[in-house]
């Protein structure tokens, strides 16, 4: 169970956080649906920077602040590439779907091609490297505290840096954009930009912060991805990481506990379909009373295997629950009013 | 095209929409193409290896696609490769034009791509032969692959329709349901379908195996040795189809009418839920139908145990539909296109020093620029309309509005209704669309939502 739930947590931080991306894209009135591009650009410019860094020594011994500049690299890297988007969007006034589709297709690309160009190979793997003492030291950032009790486990024990920044960024940027004057101006933006242009908010400049601060939180959100749930190999893909954040932002109603919850939710039962052999068949096959039930019932022993032993059943799970929730709480579901459209001066 | 009826000889070729939309296609090309050689001459310069020559040989290789393959009967055979891998792309990016069309975002194309072509492998294979013609069992794969298709597309459009679910979420989580259903019935019939014989247990049995194959009709002569049947035609003539029922029937004026202003459109009388069900439905029908061509063809391996990753093709729909700007004749040419880069591209890492990837990097720009497309019709437009203006002045007053139109007398008529987003005439969507800064503009029917 506390391997379930810290699994949990390592799967839902990525998608948590690029949610969020998704969520000041969208609010400053720009669909950004390059989510998963911006992912791999940035995880691709993280892993080059760890690939790069990992030959000194003093990185090699300080993995944590490798780890931190990496992330700080790909967040970087995440909002010059969406700086692209945001050019199409605002200045030429491009339809956003495209552009972003656009910038979807150009990340794997050029991180393919780079990745050939420089290692001669099809994805970035990190290697062992050297430390000061002379050991071999394997790639990972996890912070190993085996030692401490069951609950603490959860957040302490083969944890990562990039989840604590992570939450911390979320609370920060959740708080800024609903409690601040900037963050007021920027929604303002996404519901009704004439209205804000009105009264003196300089539209595009706000889009372009929107924009910036996604593409930032969506590069960040990718180098964590390839470099906890991804193990450290970085390629052409973050296996549609970023249409996933996308699909939560919605289901979030693009409100931050929203998506907290949203991703929470779709995490755990995503790492169930890993681990349900170990969290939910073993515990319910020790229970006499199940044994009774598959010893004497024929019929339902067939069921039980068909369906509930079969990974396919419980990789269908996450999905149909988050469809299911959705038809439900559609009523309620309200996107940024101008969301999509690009700005125009003229219109009312 | 309104055009056609009310103003064609007034209206010189290079300013009729369509020749407008071609040339601002073939100007992304362009762009494209050259932003890929920039690439491939900053990579020359930079690196000691690799002379400068290299990055022009580099690009005319892309730019000759299946020529770059050497002597003829090479060619010939890539070529047909080239068609035959085009034909299910053309069917993603008609799927994907056709949403488009009706203001819906299909990306689950992918998801209807694996539905249909599970269906089409399930029943290509599991119908005994010499129990019925095979031609007929060719005919039911077909058809249940396209059915299993029309299924999939159609639950984004029940959940827009019905809840008003953003389809986008939709498609994307059916695009991974299917994944997984796909593996999961494979999985569980694994003794039937996967290619044992072959110990290449990663893919379903070729239907050829079970006497099911496309008609080839001298083809694959003509292209020796590649798997090019009558599938590519059928695709063209599904476009067509497609292309008819769109700009000449009722219920394509609806379709673009629901996408082009869905309020509006409800308020004229159509159904509109009714309208995206539909469309969606027929989006996935295509992408199903484009998996059936693929797999029936019967010399190709599927990939069953698909639950981790979707088939490019079905994403690839996307760049296809958008490079045509979703007219369905333009994606036959979009979709080859996008092949012919691809193949040439395929053979740099051969000749050249560089990778294939340059392909994919130029199809990204092409696309990038697409998004530009309406930026440069607007510019040519607006010289347009200066020169018009001018002349509408020199003769009788008329107002002039301050966004860009196609011709002073459009102005009068469109302008009298100003929030009558939808024409009478059939004719005139097909212009408004295409016009998007006219009175009628997208931008136009948003704002009558917030009243």
């Amino acid at each position: 169970m506390i391997f379930l739930l810290q699994k949990t947590l390592i799967f839902a931080i990525p998608l948590l956080i690029v949610a969020l991306a998704g969520i000041y894209a969208e609010r400053s009135g720009i669909i950004n649906i390059a989510l998963d591009g911006i992912m791999i650009f940035g995880a691709f410019m993280g892993a080059i920077a760890a690939f790069g860094l990992r030959k000194s020594t003093f990185f090699v011994d300080h993995t944590q602040l490798l780890f931190f500049i990496c992330l700080l690299i790909a967040a970087v890297s995440g909002a010059v590439f969406s700086l692209l988007l945001s050019f199409s969007a605002i200045n030429l006034k491009a339809d956003q779907t495209i552009g972003g589709t656009a910038l979807n297709l150009l990340a794997p690309a050029i991180t393919l091609f780079i990745t050939k160009v420089l290692f001669n190979k099809d994805k970035l793997e990190m290697e062992t490297a050297v430390d000061s003492a002379g050991k071999s030291r394997d790639f990972g950032f996890a912070i190993l505290n085996g030692d401490i009790n069951p609950v603490a486990q959860v957040f302490f024990d083969k944890t990562y840096i990039s989840t604590f920044l992570a939450i911390l960024i979320f609370v920060i940027l959740s708080v800024w954009i609903y409690k601040t004057k900037t963050g007021l101006r920027l929604r303002s933006c996404g519901e009704h930009p004439q209205a804000a242009a009105s009264v003196g908010i300089n539209v595009n400049r706000m889009r372009y912060l929107g924009t910036t601060i996604s593409g930032a939180l969506a590069g960040f959100g990718g180098y964590a991805y390839v470099a906890t749930v991804a193990n450290g190999t970085a390629e052409g893909t973050v296996a549609g990481m970023g249409f996933l954040a996308l699909a939560i932002m919605i289901f979030g109603n693009w409100k931050p506990v929203g998506i907290a919850i949203g991703s929470l939710l779709f995490g755990f039962l995503k790492c169930l379909a890993v681990t349900y052999n170990k969290s939910l068949i073993q515990p319910l096959e020790s229970n006499a009373w199940m044994q009774n039930l598959l010893a004497n019932n024929e019929g339902f022993k067939a069921f039980y295997e068909a369906i509930f032993k079969n990974m396919y059943f419980y990789n269908l799970i996450p999905f149909i629950t988050v469809l299911i929730v959705l038809a439900f709480t559609s009523k309620r579901s309200r996107a940024p009013k101008a969301e999509g459209i690009p700005y125009d001066k003229g219109a009312r | 095209m309104r055009k056609t009826s009310s103003g064609t000889s007034k209206v010189p070729f290079l300013r009729k929409p369509a020749i407008q939309s071609i040339i601002a296609s073939l100007i992304c090309i362009l762009g494209g193409l050259l932003v890929g050689f920039i690439v491939l001459l900053l990579m020359a310069v930079f690196s000691k290896d690799i002379p400068i020559s290299e990055a022009f040989r580099g690009i005319l290789i892309v730019l000759s696609g299946p020529a770059a393959a050497g002597n003829a009967r090479d060619v010939l055979f890539t070529c047909g490769n080239m068609l035959f891998t085009a034909t299910p792309l053309i069917m993603t990016g008609l799927s994907v034009a056709l949403a488009f069309k009706t203001g819906l975002f299909n990306i689950g194309a992918p998801g209807q791509y694996l539905m249909g072509a599970m269906g089409s492998l399930l029943v290509a294979l599991s119908i005994p032969q010499g129990s019925i013609p095979s031609w007929l069992v060719w005919i039911l794969a077909f058809l249940t692959g396209t059915l299993l298709g029309v299924l999939w597309g159609s639950i984004p459009g029940f959940f827009k329709a019905k809840f008003n679910v953003n389809e986008v979420i939709v498609c994307i989580l059916t695009n991974w349901i299917a994944a997984n259903v796909v593996s999961w019935v494979f999985y569980a019939n694994q003794e039937k379908f996967v290619n044992i014989a072959e110990t290449k247990t990663n893919f379903i049995r070729k239907t050829v195996s079970n006497g099911v194959s496309t008609a080839t009709l001298g083809l694959d002569k003509l292209f020796a040795g590649s798997y090019l049947d009558v599938s590519i035609f059928l695709a063209c003539i599904i476009a067509i189809l497609l292309y008819v029922m769109l700009n000449k029937t009722t219920f394509g004026y609806e379709l673009r009418a629901c996408g082009y202003n869905r309020n509006a459109a409800k308020y004229a009388g159509m159904n509109e839920k009714r309208n995206i069900l539909l469309s969606m439905a027929i989006a996935g029908g295509l992408a199903g139908c484009g998996a059936a061509l693929w797999c029936l063809n019967g010399q190709q391996d599927f990939k069953w145990n698909t639950y981790q990753s979707l088939p490019n093709v079905g994403f690839n729909g996307i760049p296809a539909a958008l490079l045509a700007s979703n007219n369905p004749i333009g994606v036959i040419f979009s979709a080859i296109f996008l092949r012919y880069i691809d193949t040439g591209g395929s053979y740099l890492p051969g000749e050249t020093s560089f990778n294939e990837y340059v392909s994919q990097l130029i199809i990204a720009v092409i696309i990038y620029f697409a998004g530009f497309s309406k930026f440069i019709k607007d510019y040519l437009k607006k010289k347009q309309m200066k020169k018009e203006t001018a002349a509408t002045i020199a003769g009788d007053y008329v107002k002039i509005p301050d966004k860009p139109i196609m011709s002073p007398e459009e102005n009068i008529t469109e302008e009298s209704p100003p929030q009558t987003p939808v024409p009478e005439e059939p004719g005139e969507v097909a212009e408004t669309t295409e016009v998007p800064d006219g009175p009628n503009a997208p931008d136009g029917g948003k704002d009558g939502d917030d009243q």
